[in-house]
């Protein structure tokens, strides 16, 4: 008996794996720092929250960056955690484009001057419409974003280096659950608000059964988890075929979901509209990093033998998200929802270069999410900007004119709306032109297909972005209109900050061309 | 000698400050222009001293200033390349330049945008300094786009006048004609050759088929015939003269015009090549200087009949650099000679101009001769100058061409000689009835003329140091320059010469044609002419009207244009408008309509998403299966 019982101690027995704390320093910081944040909001003194907590992020985000550099610097390929995690070159670029991005979005959220008290609302439990909620509107903003925000980014830079399908999964609800939190708290609209945070949150509850199911699937065809794993018996294993399918599909539609690819993207309009503007730019950049890098990372280290029977169907996925992210932005009048259908026709280009299955679709996949996070994030900035008597003036007919009541605003906005269309001198170009060229140096079919699509509907995307252009320069302005508020250095900042980088990447791009060239090989 | 780029630079930074600084530069503005461009001879000067100083065989600095264009394959430096050919040019732009910026700063002193047109002549000398020291064909069409600028400007320099404004865009898109046909040639040396390097297309050129000289030469003529009014792209220099005097004088005479004779003497590797195209080239220069003399026997315009008279003097130097071999060195010394009794012919005009309220038709002169001394004792030494009257300089200038024109084996030699010939005695005929009808006769002034005046002396100094150039340039050239140029043109072979007529033949033939010529026209108009237009036969009607060549440019070019853009615009307006307006209706209302599926209930989301899993995992199946 006693040999039964040493035998089922030793089976109990808990082996940690090593741990390179180096390694996973980025997220052990932005957790720790988001930790540290939550004992803030329970001591410290209701006044003195908003300071504490801005630098307390930023802080915290800088040491993630600095551990990031230092990472890419000492062991930029390793497994740690057994293999869960993978520190690779791609992994470490993608959590600096998060964290650097994620900073330039938290400049925003920081902002106190716009709206007074900040653009979140003091206390979200409060019923919309009541007293309560009236004398409310005056106190000064809840500041549980900043902790929320840096577990979301956590959570992020967890999902991009995850290489087993759990982990992914962990990551995944980790930096989903603070988001849906974050899209209620907006301090006007507080109804749309509140809307869009429960749909988001029942959409993406469906999406992660998904991927938890896919998960099953394909742990029933390989018998492990781990990326490589699935690679290996992707060709070897004699299991049912139908169980990898299965699970690649599954799989895919969650990840999809987040790329909000069509017809995985109904959620984006809702939300991105619904949502407080700084949680929309710090979506619309860090998510879509985190959602493409983890699907580039099961795309190219666990399905790569399978490519061929992936291609049609996540191509056919990209096109259908092209077009129809162009010809719906097409008619849209609110300008949060116009950026929402770009950035979902953006998740189109983004799967272009990321189907090229070749180092230069990675690279260049790369390079896209970090030029185009910096330009939309300094979009949303302009939209937190523009504002009447009830808030910000998303209707476009407000806009006209605004070019002659605030040329440097208009100007800039011009500037990123041409970044969008893919003017050359911007970033839109030289990342557009890099997926667009990798997809035709792997030259398939599908590839021209999709590079066609492509191009096909940035001509019509030029479209809504240029009325907009128009209707700032061109049209008379409106009784009334939106003014530009007198912002504080955090929005200019960020707002600089963008405009800044789409230029540099569009007009000097090598450096970062060639750090992501060097980055974009996956540890198998 | 290695900062030789300070020729350009020095009038390219007085133009900048001249335009820069607007109307605090008004007072000094022109004094500033002039001394630029007399430093820059000064420097001129002295790095010709240097050239000469050293060996025959080197005689060539090279210098690159910065990468100009490097892409791809495609490798172009900012160089510049100083040699005798480039030397001789630098002088001449500079020397007569300088003359002429003096002598503008009196012209010039009553407009009020003096400071402006130094500005505009400046950037043209920078320019044109540029075009005759790249090292390669880019700078040349660099400087060759820049003196195209200039030239607009300054033709069009008193836009508010419709003539002069419609004289620019003339002379702009005739260029451009001219200018396409350079760049192509530029093109296809690159594309044969992966080089633009004057040296590497000299090294390059064997190796080329005939066919591709061929066509590199004919372009490279196209730009040539554009930029100096040659056939069939002459149109354009006569009416040039609506610009002010000193701009015909500097750019639309003595330099810029020229720039064709340059662009086929530093290409003469190409044409040394290929005979069929340097026979194109003496074709071109015969058929010009023919027809150009016949129409100056026309005109009764003062700055016209000159203007013409260019064009036919430029027919003989394309006549000398087609004919190749010793004719380049000819030609280029008959450029030279050229640039100084022409740009004091054309001073002598303006300061007639001054002196009789800008009259410029030549029945309302007559008699000038004792009111305006100087003006007369120049013009007249031009004259005699430019009809070839020994021992003047065009004498040495141009008779020599007539006898290498004549030297040309076979039938080709008589009928290139003849024209030569028959182009002199025009000359002499029509520069004769010039002359004669301005300075001479009985007065046929308008009414309001009582006493011309002389021009100030800021005016005749450069009249008399000209006129210096048309007595001794000639000869002094003549012993000079084709022992200077022998580096440049080395490859050129010599023909072996038909010698239909012995030299003292034509001398003898070419100096009989030029008196007679002359005698003839003194006898005509020594007690003057008409006050209008009289009724003439055909020949003198088609003179009177550029034989024909601006109506040619009518019929054939304009009118088919016009009804080619006319039937663009309808196409456009009706089909391609239709279509894109179509597309963009059919996108709209895709749109609006694919919008309806964003309802708004999470419901419908959530379906939406199931079915779109669904799909996915359908098509994987039908993926793996199919």
């Amino acid at each position: 008996m006693t040999t039964a019982v040493d035998v089922l101690a030793q089976e109990l027995q808990i082996r940690l794996p090593a741990l390179d704390y180096l390694a996973m320093g980025p997220m052990l910081v932005l957790f720790g720092g988001a930790c540290l944040g939550v004992l803030v909001e329970a001591f410290a003194t209701r006044r003195s929250r908003p300071f504490l907590q801005f630098w307390l992020s930023l802080i915290a985000l800088v040491a993630a960056l600095v551990t990031v550099v230092r990472a890419a610097n000492n062991s930029p390929q390793a497994f740690t955690a057994d293999t869960a995690i993978a520190v690779d070159g791609p992994a470490l670029f993608l959590q600096g484009t998060v964290i650097v991005l994620g900073m330039v979005a938290l400049l925003l959220m920081g902002e106190r001057r716009i709206d007074k008290g900040g653009p979140f609302v003091a206390r979200a439990s409060v019923p919309v419409g009541g007293e309560a909620d009236r004398r409310q509107a005056r106190e000064s903003g809840s500041t549980e974003v900043f902790p929320l925000t840096l577990f979301a980014l956590g959570g992020m830079t967890l999902f991009v280096a995850a290489n087993d399908l759990l982990t992914m999964f962990v990551a995944l609800e980790v930096f989903s659950l603070p988001l849906y939190l974050l899209c209620a708290l907006a301090r006007r609209r507080r109804l749309i608000s509140q809307e869009a945070a429960l749909k988001y949150f029942l959409l993406g509850a469906f999406a992660s059964a998904f991927f938890v199911f896919g998960t099953a699937l394909l742990y029933g065809f390989a018998g492990t988890l781990r990326l490589g794993g699935i690679h290996t018996a992707a060709l070897g294993s004699t299991a049912n075929p139908l169980l990898l399918f299965g699970g690649i599909a599954l799989i895919a539609v969650a990840l999809l979901f987040k790329v909000a690819a069509v017809p995985f993207h109904v959620w984006t309009p809702d939300v991105y509209q619904g949502a407080p503007t700084p949680v929309t730019a710090f979506m619309a950049a860090c998510t879509k990093a985190a959602a493409i890098g983890a699907l580039l990372r099961v795309l190219y280290v666990a399905l790569d033998r399978v490519r061929w029977d992936i291609e049609p169907v996540i191509g056919a996925v990209a096109i259908l998200t092209m077009l129809v992210g162009a010809v719906l932005a097409v008619t849209q009048t609110d300008i949060k929802r116009l950026l929402a259908y770009s950035s979902i026709a953006n998740a189109g280009y983004l799967l272009v270069g990321a189907l090229a299955f070749s180092r230069e679709g990675v690279s260049s996949s790369l390079f896209y999410l970090a030029a185009y996070g910096f330009t939309v994030v300094a979009a949303f900035a302009v939209v937190a900007l523009v504002r009447d008597e009830d808030g910000e003036a998303t209707h476009l007919r407000r806009w006209a004119g605004l070019g002659r009541r605030s040329p440097v605003v208009a100007g800039l906005f011009t500037f990123l709306l041409l970044a969008f269309a893919g003017i050359p001198l911007t970033s839109g170009f030289t990342s557009k032109f890099a997926v667009f060229s990798a997809a035709l140096g792997t030259s398939g079919q599908w590839q021209v297909a999709m590079v066609i699509a492509g191009v096909v509907t940035s001509m019509v995307l030029a479209f809504p972005y240029l009325r907009v252009v128009v209707m700032m320069w061109l049209s008379e302005p409106v009784e009334n209109g939106p003014m530009v508020a007198n912002a504080g250095t955090l929005t200019w900042t960020a707002l600089w900050v963008g405009a800044f980088a789409t230029l540099v990447l569009g007009v000097y791009p090598a450096p970062v061309l060639d750090l992501a060239h060097k980055a974009a090989e996956f540890l198998q | 000698m290695n900062s030789f780029w300070l020729l350009i630079a020095i009038p390219l930074a007085s133009a900048a400050i001249l335009l820069l600084l607007g109307r605090w530069a008004d007072r000094w503005g022109h004094w500033l222009g002039v001394l630029s461009v007399g430093v820059a001879f000064g420097l001129a000067v002295s790095y010709f001293v240097q050239l000469r100083g050293l060996p025959a065989d080197d005689r060539s600095a090279e210098i690159d200033l910065f990468p100009f264009l490097h892409v791809g394959s495609l490798q172009v430096d900012f160089g510049l390349l100083f040699d005798p050919l480039s030397a001789v040019f630098v002088l001449l732009i500079t020397g007569v330049g300088f003359l002429i910026h003096v002598y503008a700063v009196g012209y010039m002193a009553h407009d009020p945008k003096r400071r402006t047109f130094f500005a505009y002549f400046n950037l043209f000398v920078a320019a044109m300094l540029l075009l005759v020291l790249g090292n390669n064909y880019v700078m040349l069409y660099f400087g060759w786009e820049g003196v195209g600028l200039a030239s607009y400007l300054l033709i069009s320099f008193w836009y508010t006048r419709n003539s002069a404004a419609t004289a620019g865009k003339k002379a702009f898109l005739m260029n451009r004609v001219g200018d396409a046909g350079l760049a192509i040639a530029i093109f296809i040396m690159f594309a044969t050759l992966g080089t633009v390097d004057y040296s590497g297309v000299a090294e390059g050129v064997a190796r080329l088929s005939s066919g591709v000289t061929l066509a590199i030469g004919l372009l490279l003529l196209i730009g040539a015939c554009g930029k100096s009014g040659q056939f069939p792209l002459q149109a354009w220099l006569p009416d040039a003269m609506e610009g002010p005097t000193p701009v015909s004088a500097l750019i639309h005479a003595a330099t810029m015009v020229t720039a064709g004779v340059y662009l086929i003497a530093r290409s003469n590797p190409i044409f040394n090549a290929n005979p069929t195209a340097q026979a194109f080239v003496v074709a071109i220069g015969a058929i010009t200087l023919v027809m150009g003399a016949i129409i100056g026997c026309a005109k009764d315009d003062i700055k016209r009949v000159l203007a013409w008279s260019t064009v036919s003097q430029i027919g003989y130097m394309f006549l000398g650099v087609g004919l190749g071999g010793g004719a380049y060195a000819l030609a280029l010394i008959h450029l030279l000679a050229h640039g100084f009794f022409k740009a004091g012919l054309f001073l002598g005009a303006g300061s007639v101009m001054h002196g009789m309220r800008d009259q410029v038709d030549i029945r309302r002169f007559g008699g000038l001769w004792k009111y305006m001394k100087i003006t007369w004792a120049t013009f007249g030494l031009a004259w005699l100058a430019i009809i070839g009257l020994p021992p003047l300089s065009g004498y040495y200038s141009k008779e020599p061409i007539i006898a290498a024109a004549f030297d040309r084996p076979g039938w080709t030699g008589w009928l290139y000689g003849g024209a030569a010939l028959l182009g002199a005695a025009l000359t002499a005929f029509y520069m004769t009835r010039l002359f004669v009808l301005t300075f001479h006769g009985p007065k046929r002034w308008t009414e309001e003329i009582e006493h011309p005046h002389e021009s100030p002396p800021i005016m005749t100094v450069p009249l008399i140091l000209l006129a210096f150039g048309s007595v001794g340039a000639g000869y002094l050239l003549s012993t000079s320059v084709p022992d200077w140029l022998t580096p440049v043109f080395e490859g050129a072979h010599e023909g072996e010469g038909a010698h239909h007529l012995s030299h003292a033949a034509v001398t003898w033939l070419s100096i009989v044609v030029t008196v007679l010529g002359a005698l003839l026209a003194w006898a005509l108009f020594r007690r003057g002419t008409a006050l209008v237009e009289q009724p003439a036969g055909a020949l003198v009607r088609a003179a009177r009207r550029n034989l024909y060549g601006d109506a040619f440019n009518e019929t054939v070019f304009e009118k088919p244009g016009l009804y080619l853009t006319r039937a663009l615009v309808y196409f456009d307006n009706k089909g391609l408008d239709g279509l894109v307006n179509g597309l963009a209706a059919l996108v709209g209302g895709g749109s609006s309509r694919l919008g309806r599926t964003q309802t708004g209930f999470v419901r419908s989301y959530a379906l939406s998403m199931l079915g779109g899993a669904l799909l996915v995992a359908v098509a994987f199946l039908v993926v793996r299966l199919g």
